[in-house]
């Protein structure tokens, strides 16, 4: 859900864009983070833990701690909480951590 | 290769004073930042700011952050590097840099270093759950994305950035049913603990989480009272049904550059963690390195801005920049510290500098 | 109390209140800052002289009441939204306390809302007078209540 007002703050977001998440269509605000946009569309579970396969949403949304790794127009491992959004992303959850080169040839 | 004559990593409230600083006394400025704007976590504060008129009291902490971005970047001896990530640093005191996925090298002749911190974790059963957040995450979140957490959040830690985070959570308009502190004491300044509690937020000292419920995200909370022997008193559990739980429990310094360029490092809890031995005027043990901010010890953005000032006009001193005016400078921006530190709030700060101190000796 | 739970004790309070002879010529700042902090922008955003000088920022602030007014200047000043105006002199009942306000939706003036005390707690219905903006550069509102007059020094924020 996005704050429609505020007591204090003004929030200028970008132009509406479409992105997909593990194939389903997602609205966000272009330029915003892809967890952030996540977020506002109810979706919390980003990745999933190496061993255990536990569901994992973002911790520190500022970039220092890994917890937000996802897949993203096919690389792994790419910071959801700081990645800015772009119409028309690819974006999935991550299963483990991605291999190195694994996604970058489809 | 790229070349300048003062670096400076971070661009939160010590970096940016550090920049102004350092230009200020005629050293040319290279200004890294990985975020794509100015301003670090000073970007996310809708709290009017403590201190006196040297440290913008009574201005909020994003129109500071605005503020003192501009000037920055209006002036002419300091280029601003937003989106750029500082990797390493080497022995010949290159700084490794990346940036929209291209890495360059850059060679300062002194280097400041202001990267802040880190939040801490929280463990107990079902931490992991989404929908568990550090608290300066969902400030984030609210206040620099416009995104709600949660219908529903409870807080974990009342220090500062744990109340007013609840405070901030309320004038977005989200239910906060408690905030819990482990110690039987709140660690926050009271007027901000004064100011939640009369919204009707109750504040639960020597409470802990006992354990977190949910499947695929956060549906609810135990808690439970803590007795003098830190543990849980049996019979006290509560649930809370939460979205989210903001965990707030001490920040840790980012250090991994002062590491690398193998400053001396001293473990002082009350600061935080590893903290840089460093002189007075902030330099570390590896000659024209400095530190300031929360990376030197965790404390205030007001003292943070300070320390920036002292760090930027001594490393512009040690390349000659500024030599006739340093002094009252100086003398001026360590009474402004004097002054934040010297109450009964500053104690435990005092305490691990002077701790921090006892590591020179051992350096040199 | 304060420190375990965030609501000052009635002793506390009892010490930062103006005598019942100022009280009774009119609107006076009660200063609710309990804790040494560095923090003095009261002090600089009274031009009267209300607050007396501090020799140490960390010191509590302190008053004079002789000339403090009741303007409420030094409400949207103080970063710890600390500082009330009390006027005992409203009406025969009823009393009017100033408080500060950052939240939404900002009360309309004529409307009647809950008041609250320190901790919270609904004790009151209040009207509110006045809503006025704590400065151009500041979004703190000051908000103006009518309350009953034995609750004059408990209602220090509202359920609206």
């Amino acid at each position: 859900m996005r704050i429609q007002n505020h007591p204090i703050l003004k929030f200028e977001k970008g132009r509406r864009v479409i992105f997909t998440f593990n194939g389903a269509e997602v609205e966000g605000c272009e330029g915003e983070p892809i967890a952030a946009a996540l977020h506002a569309a109810g979706i919390r579970v980003l990745s999933h833990s190496r061993n255990y396969k536990r569901p994992r949403g973002f911790w520190c949304a500022i970039g220092n701690c890994s917890s937000c790794n996802m897949r993203v127009n096919g690389v792994p491992n790419v910071r959801a909480c700081v990645e800015p959004l772009l119409d028309g992303m690819i974006v999935e959850t991550q299963q483990g951590e991605g291999a190195v080169g694994s996604g970058i040839d489809g | 290769m790229d070349k300048t004559e003062i670096l400076i990593i971070g661009s939160g409230p010590a970096g940016l004073k550090a920049s102004l600083s350092a230009a200020g006394q005629g050293a040319e400025v290279t200004l890294v930042e990985r975020d794509p704007f100015l301003g670090g976590q000073l970007v996310k504060q809708t709290h009017m700011f403590f201190g006196s008129k040297e440290h913008y009291a009574s201005e909020r902490g994003y129109k500071i952050a605005e503020n003192l971005s501009r000037e920055v970047k209006e002036h002419p001896g300091i280029r601003v590097l937003c989106d750029t990530t500082a990797l390493g640093y080497y022995e010949d005191g290159i700084v490794s840099l990346e940036s929209g996925g291209r890495f360059t090298v850059i060679k300062p002749q002194a280097l400041i270093i202001a990267t802040g911190a880190q939040e801490n974790t929280l463990m107990f059963p079902n931490c992991d759950l989404p929908g568990i957040y550090g608290a300066g995450a969902v400030q984030t979140l609210m206040n620099v994305h416009g995104i709600l957490p949660g219908k529903r959040v409870a807080m974990i830690g009342a220090g500062n950035i744990g109340v007013i985070v609840s405070y901030q959570l309320l004038q977005a308009g989200v239910e906060v049913p408690a905030i819990i502190e482990a110690q039987p004491r709140i660690g926050a300044y009271h007027v901000h603990a004064s100011r939640v509690r009369r919204m009707g937020i109750p504040i639960y000292t020597s409470h802990t989480v006992l354990t977190a419920h949910g499947r695929e995200s956060l549906e609810k909370v135990t808690i439970s009272q803590i007795g003098p022997d830190w543990q849980p008193v049996a019979g006290t559990e509560k649930e809370l049904a939460v979205d989210v739980l903001c965990i707030s429990v001490g920040l840790t310094p980012l250090t991994e550059l002062l590491f690398q360029a193998g400053c001396s490092m001293a473990y002082i809890p009350e600061l935080g963690g590893h903290i840089s031995v460093r002189s007075d005027t902030l330099e570390t043990t590896v000659p024209n390195i400095f530190v300031c901010g929360d990376v030197g010890g965790i404390e205030e953005a007001s003292s943070a801005m300070v320390e920036g000032s002292i760090a930027g006009l001594s490393a512009a001193l040690n390349l000659g920049f500024g030599v006739d005016s340093y002094a009252g400078k100086l003398a001026a921006a360590r009474r402004e510290l004097d002054d934040l530190r010297r109450g009964p709030v500053g104690e435990k700060i005092r305490s691990g500098l002077e701790r921090l101190s006892s590591f020179r000796e051992v350096a040199q | 109390m304060l420190e375990k739970a965030g609501v000052p004790s009635g002793q506390q309070v009892a010490a930062v209140k103006p005598s019942k002879e100022r009280l009774a010529r009119g609107p006076v700042a009660i200063v609710e800052c309990f804790q040494k902090i560095p923090c003095d922008p009261c002090y600089t955003a009274c031009k009267r002289g209300g607050f007396l000088p501090f020799e140490d920022i960390n010191d509590l602030p302190r008053m004079d009441f002789e000339k403090c007014n009741g303007c409420g200047i030094c409400i949207g000043a103080c970063p710890g939204l600390a500082i009330f105006i009390v006027d005992e002199t409203y009406s025969e009942d009823e009393a009017l306390v100033m408080i500060p306000w950052e939240f939404l939706p900002v009360p309309a003036e004529g409307s009647t809302v809950q008041g609250l005390n320190r901790e919270g707690e609904a004790i009151s219905e209040v009207k509110v007078k006045k809503v006025r903006s704590a400065g151009k550069n500041n979004n703190t509102y000051i908000l103006t209540l009518i309350v009953p007059k034995e609750f004059a020094h408990d209602i220090r924020s509202i359920d609206n």
